[in-house]
Order: structure tokens, then sequence, then C-alpha cells
């Protein structure tokens, strides 16, 4: 069991799950229940990672974060570390791979909220701020929580991407994931197998936890 | 609301695209090689195809991933590993005609971006120098655990006593075709590859490679095989690859060959 690849997938999922959750809530609202022109395009903009190879998102990453890019090397000389082969980059791959994980069942629980509520809480003189954080959030709260478990249960799976630009690096880019392909190309089947079944029973559970939470999301 | 039946036209007709067959299938054969063979093996089988009509089907990867799938059912007909190892345990497991034929002995080499503060050196002196002057953040091998050349690699910086001073330095590329692309993506100073893929054109323009000495590691020897399911088409490839002409294509794409 490789404990140190297994802690490494679990901070990535944490850290990916949380730092998507304001920006998706802001996204899901928008797409929730605001009628723009710009809005099919951003939700269209939103879902590709669910369809695209992670081969492509990865080949882009690389061009994009890496040493020779602008992107890369701006990031450099801010912080003395590059993203491509560490834990920075796998963590911004997974933030865009996760988007469509994390606002999906959100923008389903705020398209669920009757406008009338909103209203009513205006006019009995709820600031915007004072709405969203005593009637929106609380109401949309089960698809908040399925976004947490989705995007989560994700990043621990994640495989391609960290294949294109992580390098299997130990305590850096060797996720779970990777460290059971590595063990598998090895011959080290037991090694493998434990580690399999593990995130079997791990991601097991983030399934049975979205579809409760799932089960109290609203119906339109 | 009912959305318009038209709306279903485009996705009906990607359906029935699919469901096309693929173009004429003359006769193929499936190849499973090493990635260091890219590029001389694709070179041997245009030929082949250009003169016999049989189409080759190229797959490149590690050869341990190769290792793993033929057990599993894999179709190919020829097994080109980087290390004779994999032949003999296929073999062992009954699954090849026979032990294969010794076809190539692999290099490694230094390769280098354009720009890379690294001195093109085979014995890895301006690697040293590099290091200890704090100018390399990353070099690529490909991954020691089950790649030949990522073994050859760690062989070679242990001898060269860099092995423990690069640790938490070294990228590892699934592959040493990876771990060629890792060296030159602009994200690492360097990596130890194939000589033959260092020397190709495609790569050539790119960078700088220095050959390191052959025994500096354990030789790559490189084995190929027949599988159980190999057809009368695939043994005729088999025979070509043995052929000086197909032999003078492998020496000139960085390859030794082997006299045993």
């Amino acid at each position: 069991m490789d404990w140190q690849a297994l802690s490494l997938s679990l901070q990535l999922a944490s850290a990916t799950a949380l730092l998507l959750l304001p920006p998706s809530v802001w996204l899901a609202r928008l797409l929730a229940w605001s009628a723009w022109r710009g809005r099919a395009a951003l939700e269209a903009a939103i879902l590709l990672p669910l369809v695209l190879p992670p081969t492509v998102l990865g080949y882009y990453l690389l061009l994009g974060l890496g040493g020779a890019s602008p992107l890369g090397q701006a990031y450099q000389a801010l912080t003395g570390r590059m993203l491509v082969f560490s834990f920075d980059g796998l963590l911004v791959a997974s933030l865009i791979v996760n988007l469509p994980f994390a606002v999906q069942p959100m923008q389903r629980s705020f398209a669920a909220i009757p406008r009338e509520l909103r209203e009513a809480a205006w006019v009995s003189g709820l600031s915007r701020w004072q709405t969203l954080l005593r009637i929106e959030l609380p109401l949309a709260w089960p698809g908040i929580a399925a976004a947490l478990a989705l995007s989560f249960a994700h990043t621990l799976g994640e495989f391609g991407v960290v294949l294109m630009v992580g390098g299997s690096l130990p305590g850096e880019t060797r996720t779970i994931a990777i460290a059971i392909y590595d063990q598998a190309q090895a011959f080290n089947d037991a090694a493998a197998a434990g580690m399999s079944a593990l995130l079997l029973a791990l991601s097991f559970v983030a399934v049975i936890l979205v579809s409760r939470l799932g089960r109290s999301l609203p119906r339109r | 609301m009912m959305p318009g039946r038209r709306r279903h036209w485009p996705l009906l007709s990607l359906l029935l695209l699919s469901l096309l067959p693929l173009s004429g299938r003359a006769a193929a054969v499936n190849v499973a090689a090493a990635a260091d063979l890219k590029f001389a093996l694709s070179e041997i089988a245009a030929s082949y195809e250009r003169e016999h009509g049989t189409r080759i089907i190229l797959s490149f990867g590690s050869s341990g991933h190769f290792a793993r799938q033929i057990p599993q059912g894999a179709p190919y007909e020829l097994f080109l590993s980087a290390d004779e190892e994999y032949i003999f345990q296929l073999a062992r497991q009954g699954l090849l005609r026979d032990r294969g034929r010794l076809y190539a002995i692999g290099r490694l080499a230094l390769l280098l971006p354009r720009g890379s503060p690294v001195a093109a050196d085979g014995e890895l002196r301006g690697l040293a120098s590099a290091l200890a002057a704090g100018k390399l953040q990353r070099l690529a091998i490909a991954n020691p655990e089950h790649a030949p050349y990522g073994r050859a690699a760690r062989a070679a910086l242990e001898r060269a006593g860099l092995w423990q001073p690069l640790q938490g330095r070294l990228v590892f590329g699934e592959n040493v075709a990876q771990a060629a692309q890792f060296a030159l993506s602009g994200s690492a100073q360097g990596g130890l590859v194939a000589w033959s893929l260092a020397r190709s054109p495609e790569l050539a323009t790119r960078s700088v490679a220095a050959l390191i000495p052959g025994d500096w590691h354990p030789p790559l020897r490189q084995r190929m095989a027949l599988t159980q399911r190999a057809g009368a088409e695939a043994q005729r490839f088999y025979d070509y690859l043995q052929q000086p002409s197909a032999r003078t294509v492998f020496e000139r794409h960085g390859f030794a060959l082997p006299t045993d």
C-alpha cells in the first residue's frame, strides 16, 4: 500500500472540492437564474471537460503551463516552483476537469428555488448577501453537498491528465491511480490489487453518499 | 417542452455513420513494439508495406505494458520488446511460438533541449556540475519500475554517483518516448532516453544529445518473438526484420546489432 500516494490523492481531492465551491456556486446561480444570450455558450464550456478526452486537456496543460509558456514562467517567477510536474499543476488540471461535476448538481438545486421566495426575502429587507446565506444556500444544500462529494470522488479517480502532466513524482504527483498503474506495469500484482480494492471501497462510499444527497434534491 | 423532431438528425446521422464498416480490411499484421523503436520500426514497416502490400499496424508503448496485455489476449502477432526478460516471461507462459530472436542492442543517451544549462557530455559531468550549480530542476527518465530504459538510466546515474543527489528532481515518463517528450517539454532541463529517439530528425532539430557509454548500464538486449496468434503474414514480416536491409535501418537509428 502506497500511503504517500493515497494521502496525496486525498489532499488533491479535498483541495479540488473546496476550491471549486465558491466559483461553482456563483456559476450555478448565474446559469440557473439568468437568461442572457451567452448562457448556452457558457454552459457548454463548463460541460466540455465531461466529453473531452483527458489527453486533450493534458496536452493543452503541458503547452499552456509548461516552463516555456508565459503562464508557467510567470508562476515560476512568483513562487519559484514549476506548474508542470508539480502538485499545483495537478490541482489546476483537477479544477478544470471537475468544474462540470461541481456546477451541475448545484445548478439543479438553485433552479428549483422559486423566484417568489427570493423576492419575498428581498421585500422583507434582506440584502442580496443575506438572502444568499440564509435562504438560497440552505435550500440548495443537497446540491452543494452532492457537488462536493462528486468532485472529491472524481478527483480520486483522475488518471489521464495526471499521466500526461504529472511525471509520477513520489509525494508530488504520484497519485493513487498512478501508483496502481505503475505497480501493475511492474507486475507487482499484490500491491496493485490492495490499492485497487481500497479505491473501489472509497469510490463506492462516495457514490452512495452522492446518490443519497441526490435523492433529497428537488425534482424540476 | 418537446423539442422539434428535426433536432435529432445530427445525432442520428452520427450514430449511423459509426455503423459504417471501416475501409476494406486488407491483410494486416498487428505488432506491439517498445517505444524506442518508434522511428526505426516505422521506417522498416513502411518499406515492407511498399514491397509486399501487407499493412503493418504498429502499436508503440512500454514493453512492460505489452507484457501485461498479451497474457490478457491482446491481439498482437509479433512483440518487439526492449528487454528480453519480458519475452522469456511470456515464452514460459506458453504465449509465444518460441524464445524469439535478439534484434538490436539499445543505447542510452543524455537528451537536452536547446538552451539547456546542462553541457552535453555522455559521461554526465555536465549534468553533475549543473546540479551542483543549482541549475537543474527536473531531469526526465522512463519509470525504472517497469521501463527497460528507466532501469538503464538508473544504473547510469548510480554509476555517475548522481542517483541520490537527483532524488526529488527526477520526473518519470510512463515509457521512454514520454520521458523524451518530458525532457523537451520546456519544463525539464533534459533527460536520459533512448539514443534511437534522440537522434531521430524529429527530435534532433530541437535538442542536443550525447551517447552514454554502453558499459554504464546492463545491456538493453532487445528481443522479439511471434505470439501464438501469429499468421503467415506475421511470420513473413518477422523474417524480414532479420534481413540485412532491416538490420541496416536499426543500425542507422542508433542501435547496436546483436552478434549472438
